[in-house]
């Protein structure tokens, strides 16, 4: 060969950004390894692709091309030296601006945190850092996680990438656009009502809602302590369990995690029992969607599962359940942005602390934000706490039982992640109970608190469909495996 | 169902936001219609049912009580989000008048 030949293989690579596309985890560890492309341009690539097609998107908010070049090299030095490096070593990631990474931003798309800046990682962060993953930046959401379609945001929505026309979902809208638009190899997301799983369906990408306790929410801004959970939006069903492995786990900064490492996977998908609740395929649902779900079922019977109707007769009230906790616990959790500590303050306007608190809140907060804080301070307030909220934790228990019952003659349970496909912006913003109505099929999961994944099956009216799967507290592994067997399918 | 101006107005104080009248209408009729849906709890009969406040079961997780120092960087960083500061000190204005 030919010196002049082997320069001209030398720039034909250098221009081919082929091999940088849609990496998976395993993908990007191996092209490292194996010497394909250096950590420097895997994340450069990223970097450029956020600066060229994000303006379309809107799904990052911040960028941190510093710290994450800065992280590459390191990883690169790695390599060079000949050491082994971890599967998340040196894979770029994006993570939701409700989370803290030391020393950047963290707005959770409010304007009261315009400004703010995270003090200390969260510790999903001190993990990642750890396994060596690599930071692009942060990505865009509702207003403290507070919405479905990503339009409450102060820093305006983020587009769906498979049609600009469209929502991606919310609240962790950018993290689902930013893996749909391949901005990153996965993204961290937190869900307290559906949040990932609703907008990983809309953009066609995998979302992971681990059991309430699994995953540390130290330093992820609270909204529903007794909801609140992070997870991954990832590319396949491999990937989410990769990023659980590395994010799961007790910690004592956050009292209610359980240790689960010790998890096996025991299910195979020829012998288990698949329940399907007669209550998720009733009205309101499309019947496109429908649809897919139903051939996905048959899928994996086909594939040997049985498949069963099963009730969850509760269903209805889990919505009803979950409108009067969750905003009773926002109202107590957001009463910590006070324009006294951190974030938007109107001090110079006001003429005493009253009035710094009502002023720096009232301009602060978006509608979204300050409807949930008065409804949850109205459910809480005297004369009202036991007909609302004791009411609400009393059919929480009905919910939670529903699901124990299930899971006796069950091993799994399948059911749409939304009634419809992503709406289009504008669409249902302005009409709460509407957009509320549509958290149907996943806020019961958070309401007794078990874990729940959400896979891409089809498409319906030419956007993306996501199938959820759900099974029993803790065995995340077993809801991995079925949807890993499901994708070969 | 339908809140009147007078609860808005104590919903509003309670909360700590100041609203202008355009918003306490739109948030009055938005909260009637809403509390309207949440209604039908009340359907359900929860006697003697214990409530759910911890889904996982756990209770009284407990860890000894000691100082851990923050370091240096983290210290400046929490200090660096202070509106008003003096010193290393959080400056407000009377709590009592």
């Amino acid at each position: 060969m030919g010196i002049a030949h082997f320069g001209e293989i030398l720039r034909f690579a250098q221009n081919d950004d082929s091999m940088y596309r849609n990496l998976t985890i395993n993908q990007a560890h191996e092209g490292l390894v194996k010497k394909k492309f250096s950590c420097e341009k895997l994340t450069q690539y990223y970097l450029d692709k956020i600066k060229k097609e994000d303006k379309k998107i809107n799904a990052v908010i911040t960028v941190t091309a510093d710290l994450a070049l800065e992280q590459a090299k390191f990883v690169d030095r790695k390599i060079a030296l000949g050491e082994e490096i971890g599967l998340l070593e040196g894979v770029p990631c994006l993570v939701k601006d409700n989370i803290l990474l030391a020393g950047v931003p963290a707005t959770a798309g409010s304007k009261i945190l315009e400004n703010y800046v995270a003090a200390y990682d969260a510790t999903v962060i001190k993990k990642l850092k750890e396994a060596g993953a690599v930071f692009l930046g942060k990505t865009n959401m509702d207003e403290f996680a507070m919405g479905s379609t990503t339009e409450t945001s102060f820093f305006g929505p983020s587009k769906n990438p498979r049609d600009f026309k469209r929502v991606p979902g919310g609240s962790s809208g950018g993290s689902a656009a930013a893996v749909a638009a391949d901005f990153c190899v996965f993204a961290l997301g937190s869900d307290t009502g559906g949040s990932i799983r609703q907008p990983a369906s809309f953009c066609g990408v995998t979302g992971l809602k681990p059991t309430y306790g699994a995953v540390s929410r130290y330093g992820l801004m609270a909204m529903a302590s007794s909801l609140d959970k992070i997870g991954s939006i990832t590319k396949c069903a491999e990937d989410a369990e990769i990023v659980f492995e590395a994010i799961c786990g007790r910690d004592e900064r956050d009292s209610t995690t359980a240790d689960c490492r010790m998890q096996i996977a025991e299910c195979r998908l020829q012998n288990c029992r698949i329940g399907l609740p007669k209550e998720c395929f009733g009205e309101g649902l499309d019947s496109e969607v429908r649809a897919r779900i139903r051939e996905a079922a048959e899928k994996l019977s086909k594939a040997g599962a049985k498949i069963k109707e099963i009730s969850l007769p509760h269903t209805d009230y889990a919505l009803a359940v979950y409108y009067v906790l969750m905003p009773a616990e926002v109202s107590a959790n957001l009463a910590r942005y006070d324009g006294e500590r951190y974030g938007y303050s109107v001090r110079d306007r006001a003429a005493n602390l009253f009035e710094i608190y009502a002023k720096s809140r009232g301009e602060g907060f978006g509608n979204e934000v300050r409807r949930r804080i008065m409804l949850g301070t109205y459910v809480l307030s005297h004369g009202y706490y036991d007909a609302y909220y004791k009411k609400a934790m009393q059919v929480r228990t009905f919910v939670k039982r529903d699901f124990e019952k299930a899971f006796l003659d069950v091993d799994f349970i399948l059911t749409p992640t939304a009634p419809t496909t992503a709406w289009k912006l504008g669409e249902i913003i302005d009409d709460p109970i509407a957009m509320y109505l549509s958290d149907i099929y996943t806020v019961s999961a958070n309401v007794a608190g078990i874990p729940w994944l959400s896979v891409p099956c089809g498409e319906a009216h030419g956007l993306p469909v996501g199938l959820q799967i759900l099974g029993w507290p803790f065995q995340e592994k077993n809801i991995l495996n079925l949807a890993k067997e499901f994708e070969k399918l | 169902m339908h809140l009147a101006l007078e609860e808005i107005n104590h919903l509003a104080e309670l909360s700590r936001m100041e609203l202008s009248d355009k918003e306490k209408k739109m948030f009055g009729e938005q909260l009637s219609s809403i509390l309207e849906y949440l209604k039908k709890l009340q359907a359900v009969d929860t006697a003697d049912v214990e409530p759910t406040a911890q889904v996982t079961g756990l209770k009284n997780v407990w860890r000894e009580d000691e100082i851990k120092n923050c370091d240096d960087e983290t210290r400046k960083r929490l200090l660096a989000n202070l509106p008003e500061r003096e010193g290393d000190l959080m400056k407000t204005k009377a709590v009592f008048s």
